[in-house]
């Protein structure tokens, strides 16, 4: 009888949980598994072209309400081995040690704090970001792109964000010119509120 | 001439393994330096490059020596090397055959970890046929790294035992490899 009771108290508490996150703010997980969400990087290549790579694996989620933006929560994981630039022996050095060294540092992840609006409508995101076991704040300029009903009965929101983070402030070694020692990060995120 | 014979080996095979012993430790002394190069040094991407190229002949040559030995038939051992010293010496060749194939085959391994082919001397592309999993090239290198020591500690066998037989039992093994006639 008390198991009962402690089971039903539980479930309106759950209940009640869900309820009153729905009503503040949208909680979306990132449509990586339909491939609708995308991490980008691009590293200058002796200073003549851009390099783009991605990676392939991440999953995340976030937590969004546009009339209090500043509530905002965001994590995204990144697997630093699923790094990609199309090219195997490349991309073998990039998870070596002399870059991410992914066989000692298996996790990459950014934690986003908050959600600031410019007077522009312009949106910044800041938040920590952890690669190569170093973690760092950053900012990353946000833009919305849509949101709205899907043809499958769920519901979408998505939007793209772009950073710039030093090789250096991670704790890589400086075998690459100073060029190429800065990595810009582009991050399309589609969220499927849940 | 062409063809080995009961005292010696022919000139087909005495080409194919001395040019073999020739390129299979320039590759592994190329690879041991080339891995170690900076990204602005000019031989960068060339080493690589003709590291990949020769592995390739290496594996052509491998096949045709192959055949040719199948053909072939193979010279008699020294008659007064005991029995089990002519098993070692033959298993040890065998083990050449397989050592060859599975280096060349890792390191192709590494090279088409993404699709990409591997270049023949910029005359023909041997295409990747398999690209299996996320970190294969990391797999693959640790392999072809793990089998060239391998190899090298074959070859130093392998060398130690002809040394042997020329300076200290003074027999004809060494100069059946050099074509010699008894």
């Amino acid at each position: 009888m008390a198991m009962k009771k402690l089971l039903a108290t539980g479930l309106i508490a759950t209940a009640s949980l869900c309820f009153s996150n729905t009503a503040m703010s949208a909680d979306y997980v990132i449509d990586t598994k339909g491939a609708h969400a995308s991490i980008q990087f691009r590293v200058k290549h002796l200073g003549y072209s851009w390099l783009v790579g991605r990676f392939n694996k991440f999953e995340g989620q976030f937590s969004y309400d546009a009339d209090a933006p500043e509530k905002t929560t965001i994590e995204v994981k990144i697997d630093p081995a699923s790094i990609d630039s199309n090219h195997a022996e490349r991309d073998k050095h990039l998870r070596g040690d002399d870059f991410l060294d992914v066989r000692k540092y298996r996790a990459s992840k950014f934690v986003g704090t908050g959600l600031e609006v410019m007077s522009d409508g312009k949106m910044v995101l800041t938040g920590d970001f952890t690669l190569h076991g170093h973690t760092n704040p950053i900012q990353l300029q946000v833009s919305e792109i849509g949101e709205g009903q899907d043809p499958w009965g769920g519901y979408r929101h998505g939007f793209t964000a772009f950073t710039v983070i030093n090789t250096s402030d991670y704790g890589f070694k400086s075998i690459l010119s100073p060029v190429s020692r800065q990595i810009e990060l582009f991050l399309n995120i589609e969220g499927v509120r849940q | 001439m062409l063809r080995n014979s009961p005292t010696r080996y022919g000139l087909i095979s005495v080409f194919f393994h001395w040019s073999m012993a020739l390129l299979l430790v320039g590759l592994f002394a190329m690879g041991l330096w080339m891995v170690e190069l900076n990204y602005y040094d000019n031989w960068y991407h060339q080493a690589p490059g003709l590291h990949k190229s020769l592995g390739l002949l290496v594996i052509f040559m491998w096949f045709v020596r192959l055949l040719w030995r199948l053909f072939d038939r193979l010279p008699e051992p020294e008659a007064n090397s005991p029995a089990w010293q002519q098993r070692i010496a033959k298993a040890m060749h065998q083990l050449f055959y397989v050592l060859i194939f599975l280096l060349v085959f890792a390191g192709y391994m590494i090279s088409t970890g993404e699709d990409a082919g591997i270049e023949f001397f910029g005359m023909f592309e041997v295409p990747a046929i398999f690209s299996a999993f996320e970190e294969q090239a990391d797999v693959a290198g640790w392999i072809h790294w793990a089998l060239s020591w391998l190899l090298m500690i074959c070859v130093l066998l392998h060398t130690s035992a002809a040394l042997q037989h020329h300076f200290i039992l003074r027999d004809r093994t060494l100069l059946k490899m050099l074509g010699r006639k008894g």
